[in-house]
């Protein structure tokens, strides 16, 4: 058994009993099994697909602290504002690992939209939540999820009724307020009915100067003709370690659509999950890292094409400077009845030293044989006739490369719907291609410095 | 304003000019013409910079510069503009951002104040009426999808913006049709100038219809051949180049 196997396991006989249960004695059991099905697979590591080159085993820590209750209730705003002009969100904070509210229950407004911390969801309304708080297949995935279910804490539940189409986007701000090194499980559970639209900020940051463990995972759940725009970023603290998995169960004809750009952690791992399990569903997965230093970046997508007539369609893209490192495993799974499947999947990286690295393995297994697919991955420098082109314009040479790099970026950001959103994103990768922001305190999108459009230093 | 003088440009060890000679004074309107694969683009790359361009022998004087020593950039930024043949398409970088990067650079080297962006908006409002593109253009990226015609317009549109003193045309009027050709046309025209100077470079008569030229020049076998006034277009429209080769091949020329 690793050090860090034995380490949660002695973390979860000291803690057992206090973990909360909302209440409910079933959630107790279903910790007890996740428990015992982590220490049979613990963390995964090279024996692992998409693992082999993962340095997770070699950055975990065996001190972590795992806080059992709430802070004291604060109001967000004396200590995080999120400053992206015209956004407006609803926003579901989470201080430290736990939902932060002043009152003890959920959100409905007046759609029957409910909004609210897990716990409370599950107090409040068992039948909705439990049946879907198990993951569905537990023993399928590595350990990372038992691990969470395990020992999850606390985490966001949003629920959107038939056809509600919700104006307002919901920000989920995962705040890492302490300088101990916590050790976080977030649970979060995202439900849309029938025909139900939503879109979802997901922003996990560090106040202060931290090294914790946040290992999350994310049900989302959208019934036939439902749509979700999902938006996950961080600027986290480089001592920390992120790793977030978000798993999608799709109906007929949904739409899910993610966008996941990751600035800074020490260690940041996205995995998607993406089960297309009813005719005309589709996925759109777009994906940015810029990395530096000695970060590193792990990108997991799985497709499922599970039923005939879904789409799906994936654009990674990542810039790793100095000694930085990337990772993409890209997985299009096309069962035997998945007929007339189209499924594209396209991997770009731009290295800018010779000592940044990236593994990238775009991975089709199907079975089907009425299928349209693809999948590519590059690996390469800045377009030398592009660069020659912005210079013959007069623009110095390394202006046209933040340039390039920029547009290479912003392939991804475009796809953002929201436009302040998108003109924010925008503006911190144009930062962060300056070497801006890796010693940003507070969340970037905080940051509120007014660019021209062009490059300039 | 430009003085070429026994130019050579070698690309990998293969000698494609052989001694150019060319002197092109402020007003003036050249255009050279000649038959594939004689060095014409090779001339507009060499004076443009472009790294693979070895420059074997000779010197190119810009008001009064050695053109040779200074960085792509920094020709731009002097007033040198090349249209290419084949514009490369940006994906990502939009013609605005291109653009107003492109002259602020060009603004702070000659010691002027960059344009905010109002200010330049104005500017390139003006300068797509030249060319007649649409305001769409400006979020569009760098030719990106654009037709054939749309890159050549896009082209004259950002020389209309970086207004340069001199502008080398590399094949401008290619793949263009009579509305599109129109339209590029009056774009270089209204380059014109008593301090500018257009070195056009062409296959064809049918541009120097709309642009007329001072001088036409035939380059041939990485020299020039032959220079004459206006009608030698005229002639090579009618004659082809077979006997401009004939005379050459017989020490002639």
């Amino acid at each position: 058994m690793r050090a860090f196997t034995q380490f949660i396991k002695q973390l979860f006989e000291q803690n057992g009993a206090k973990y909360p249960d909302g209440g409910q004695p079933s959630i107790c059991e279903l910790r007890k099994n996740a428990l015992a099905l982590f220490m049979q697979k613990e963390l995964p590591d090279k024996r692992i697909q998409g693992w082999q080159q993962s340095v997770l085993n070699k950055k975990v820590r065996t001190d972590y602290i795992q806080k059992l209750v709430p802070d004291p209730y604060r109001p967000l705003e004396e200590y995080f504002k999120c400053r992206v002009q015209d956004l407006h969100p609803t926003v579901l904070p989470i201080s430290n690992g736990w939902y932060i509210s002043e009152k003890q229950e959920v959100s409905i407004d007046e759609h029957g939209v409910i909004t609210g911390g897990l716990l409370a969801a599950i107090c409040q309304f068992p039948e909705l939540v439990l049946p879907l708080l198990p993951h569905p297949d537990l023993a399928a995935e590595n350990g990372l999820v038992a691990l969470n279910e395990a020992l999850f804490n606390d985490g966001v539940f949003i629920y959107v009724p038939d056809n509600v189409k919700v104006e307002k986007p919901a920000q989920i701000v995962s705040l890492m307020n302490t300088t101990d090194s916590l050790l976080v499980n977030n649970r979060h559970i995202i439900v849309l009915g029938k025909n139900a639209e939503l879109s979802l900020i997901q922003c996990d940051d560090s106040i202060q100067k931290e090294s914790s463990l946040t290992n999350n995972v994310s049900e989302i759940y959208l019934d036939e003709g439902a749509h979700l725009h999902y938006y996950k970023t961080e600027n986290k603290d480089a001592d920390s370690l992120l790793l977030h998995h978000v798993f999608v169960h799709q109906k007929q004809s949904s739409t899910f659509i993610s966008t996941a750009i990751t600035f800074n952690a020490g260690y940041t791992c996205n995995t998607f999950h993406v089960n297309l399990n009813e005719p005309f569903a589709e996925a759109k997965l777009y994906g940015l890292y810029l990395v530096d230093k000695e970060q590193i970046c792990d990108n997991h997508i799985f497709v499922n094409h599970a039923a005939a007539d879904c789409r799906s369609y994936q654009m990674y893209k990542g810039i790793m400077d100095d000694e930085a490192m990337a990772n993409f495993h890209g997985h299009i799974l096309v069962a035997p009845d998945s007929q007339r499947t189209a499924a594209f999947q396209t991997n770009k990286n731009l290295l800018l030293t010779d000592k940044a690295h990236v593994t990238t393995k775009p991975f089709l297994e199907i079975y089907a044989d009425d299928v349209q697919c693809s999948h590519g991955a590059t690996v390469g420098q800045l377009d030398e006739e592009a660069l020659y082109y912005l210079r013959t314009r007069g623009i110095g040479e390394a202006t046209a490369n933040r340039l390039l790099m920029f547009a290479f970026a912003n392939e991804i950001v475009q796809n953002v719907e929201i436009e302040a959103l998108r003109d924010r994103l925008g503006n911190m990768v144009q930062h962060r291609l300056h070497g801006e922001l890796n010693v940003c305190a507070q969340c970037m999108l905080n940051n509120n410095i007014v660019f021209p459009i062009s490059l300039e230093e | 304003m430009l003085r070429i003088e026994d130019l050579h440009v070698s690309i990998k060890d293969r000698e494609i000019l052989k001694g150019v000679n060319l002197n092109v004074k402020a007003g003036e309107v050249h255009a050279i013409m000649g038959p594939n694969g004689t060095g014409k683009s090779t001339l507009a790359s060499a004076i443009a910079g472009k790294s693979g361009y070895e420059v074997t022998q000779g010197s190119v004087w810009f008001k009064g510069k050695n053109l040779l020593e200074l960085s792509v950039e920094d020709r731009a930024r002097e007033g040198v503009f090349i249209g290419f043949q084949y514009p490369v398409e940006i994906p990502g970088v939009s013609i605005a951002n291109f653009m107003r990067t492109a002259l602020n650079e060009v603004r702070k080297y000659r010691g002027l104040d960059p344009l905010n962006g109002a200010q330049f908006l104005k500017l390139m409002a003006e300068k797509q009426k030249v060319v007649e593109l649409t305001d769409k253009l400006s979020t569009r990226s760098v030719n990106e999808g654009f037709s054939g015609g749309e890159k050549k317009r896009n082209e004259i549109f950002q020389m209309a913006l970086l207004d340069p003193y001199l502008a080398i045309l590399d094949e401008t009027d290619s793949g263009l049709d009579i509305d599109a050709l129109r339209i590029v046309a009056n774009g270089i025209n209204h380059l014109r100038g008593e301090d500018k100077a257009i070195i056009v470079i062409t296959h064809y008569q049918r541009l120097l219809d709309y642009i007329v030229p001072d001088v036409v020049h035939v380059l041939f076998d990485g020299k020039i051949v032959m220079s004459g006034p206006k009608e030698l277009a005229l002639e090579l429209e009618k004659r082809g180049y077979d006997w401009i080769k004939e005379e050459y091949e017989q020490g002639k020329l």
